[in-house]
């Protein structure tokens, strides 16, 4: 995704910046303060309160909200949530790595060509592409309809509403988002690195791993926090693909905020995922040091 | 493959069998994206109710679609709110991004990384906060609430695509503007603006995009007057299938290609 965190955009004209500097760029600033930090703060002090019977907030300091995070109920579907985000993760990577390496090893006619067709679906509403799903795996659906007429199967498969079609879902929304930043790194690579392995006589696999992974690691890395991240809080696929059976700790956050009102608990959800997020980037930032070293 | 050039060179093989095989699972990956997709438009046009047979060909989802009060009223209510906000997302992403460019700040690094929070960071959780944030200020849910919300993940898409144009921009030419006597107002004016208009106009596009397409966040800071189309469609798909809505995401798979095409073509001209 070319929108990532760009390199520092340093340039050697730039002066020291002036009060009239500061001035101009207030309004960006203030615009962040209100709008992002400030609402993560609160979402943070909401954690700690508890909400009167008329589902009214009520100030005091709490840590019941985190305890039922923990209770065995919602940790199952946390673990659920993350459950799934990982095995999307891991289709996605298993079946977007070899293709954004690919298309970046081609001839740049092709290859942008190429990359023209990873554009399209990236952009193309998930809301869209995941209804498509619904279409084929419905019981009287394509897929359905394909398998009974050739025969392979004797009545229609329970496709749609199930934990396959949700996976099936998530890989098929957030693939692209492992493709374009792995196919950013792989073409960046200089091929005469991966000869130069093959020269020394490392074999394939031994050049995979020390060579080829190590170079796309940001790639990979990147791919992995658009993809791991937004999986497990991704409530309207799950919702149209796995219906009502399927909770996942976005469906929780949804649910405890429409209808049983408990903005406090919604907010430790919150607060937790957000936890999550910042841990699995730190984790990948590490890895990737790791990897350079 | 012959065989003395493979005995020659051993590897070069091993390496077209590799290529052969990665090409083969890049064609299937493209299989998997796209057949839905337009196994969708092809339902779109079927006189079918039911999806499945080919029963023949018909426009009339496309009339029902355009007789829809549903629809249309949240299409208006989307296309209002994605205008605006791209509005505000390109003078706030372009300015801010020509002042980071222009000036040194003391913790540039900070306010570059809390630029990207917003990109980042989970939908849901920006969904929730911000529904908690605008019960805080008590302001009433609606147009406003939405603008502000998608505005808030839309600039810093816009900025970044400025920055990305400014690091190749030649610092000399503000420069020559100023020796030749005009404001620094005017040289933003006349001389970096259209230098980054490719970037902007291809910024703009990306934000409204993502303002027409967010469900999430619109999820949590909509009034039903507000109601967006995203949500509209999602709450016709919970139900099931229903063809209005294949021709609906016919209409927004070609306005997504135009879309992509035209920015790449964007990028072309940028890059002369």
């Amino acid at each position: 995704m070319q929108a990532l965190p760009a390199a520092d955009a340093e340039n050697p004209h730039a002066r020291r910046a002036t009060p009239m500097g500061w001035w101009l760029l207030a309004p960006m600033l203030i615009w962040l303060a209100l709008f992002v930090v400030a609402p993560l703060l609160i979402l943070v002090v909401y954690s700690f309160c508890s909400r009167d019977d008329l589902g009214r907030v009520v100030f005091d300091f709490t840590w019941t909200n985190y305890a039922r995070v923990f209770d065995e109920t919602y940790l199952k579907i946390l673990a659920r949530s993350v459950g799934y985000a990982a095995l999307t993760t891991v289709i996605c990577v298993a079946a977007g790595f070899p293709a954004g390496w690919y298309i970046a090893r081609r001839p740049p006619a092709v290859r942008d060509r190429l990359l023209l067709l990873v554009m399209i679906p990236f952009w193309t509403s998930f809301l869209i592409r995941t209804y498509a799903w619904i279409a084929i795996l419905k019981s009287e659906g394509l897929l359905n309809a394909t398998l009974l007429a050739a025969r392979v199967v004797p009545q229609p498969l329970e496709l749609l509403y199930t934990p396959v079609a949700v996976v099936i879902g998530l890989v098929y929304a957030y693939l692209p988002f492992m493709i374009l930043p792995v196919y950013g790194s792989a073409e960046k690579l200089d091929n005469a690195l991966v000869e130069a392995a093959h020269d020394l006589g490392a074999g394939p696999l031994r050049a995979f791993s020390e060579v080829i992974i190590p170079l796309t690691w940001p790639g990979i890395a990147a791919g992995v926090l658009l993809v791991f991240v937004p999986a497990i809080g991704m409530f309207a696929i799950t919702d149209l693909m796995g219906g009502a059976k399927v909770a996942m700790i976005g469906n929780v956050i949804q649910n405890q905020v429409f209808k049983a009102r408990n903005l406090p608990f919604a907010a430790a959800l919150g607060v937790v995922f957000t936890l999550l997020f910042v841990a699995s980037y730190l984790a990948l930032q590490w890895r990737g040091r790791r990897a350079r070293a | 493959m012959s065989e003395p050039a493979a005995k020659r060179f051993p590897l070069p093989t091993g390496l077209r069998l590799l290529e052969w095989g990665l090409g083969a699972w890049t064609a299937l990956v493209f299989l998997f994206l796209y057949v839905p997709i337009a196994v969708l438009v092809g339902y779109s046009f079927n006189t079918s109710k039911l999806n499945v047979v080919w029963q023949g060909f018909t426009f009339r989802w496309y009339r029902e679609l355009l007789g829809n009060e549903p629809i249309l009223r949240t299409l208006g209510n989307s296309l209002v709110i994605a205008a605006v906000a791209t509005v505000l997302a390109v003078v706030i992403g372009t300015t801010g991004a020509w002042l980071l460019h222009r000036f040194r700040y003391r913790c540039a690094r900070a306010i570059q990384t809390l630029i990207c929070v917003p990109m980042i960071m989970p939908e849901i959780v920006m969904g929730v906060s911000l529904l908690i944030l605008f019960r805080v200020a008590s302001l009433e849910l609606g147009f406003a609430s939405v603008i502000l919300a998608h505005t808030t993940f839309c600039f810093p898409f816009v900025l970044v695509a400025v920055q990305a144009r400014l690091q190749g921009l030649d610092p000399a030419l503000e420069e020559a503007a100023l020796d030749l006597g005009a404001t620094p107002l005017r040289a933003f004016w006349l001389v970096i603006v259209p230098c980054l208009r490719p970037a902007v106009i291809s910024g703009a596009l990306m934000a409204f995009t993502l303002s027409m397409d967010e469900l999430i966040i619109s999820f949590f800071t909509v009034s039903p007057a507000s109601r967006t189309l995203p949500l509209q469609v999602f709450g016709m798909a919970k139900v099931g299938l229903n063809p209005m809505l294949n021709a609906l995401s016919a209409i927004f798979v070609v306005t997504t290609v135009a879309f992509v095409l035209f920015t790449e073509h964007l990028k072309r001209l940028a890059a002369r």
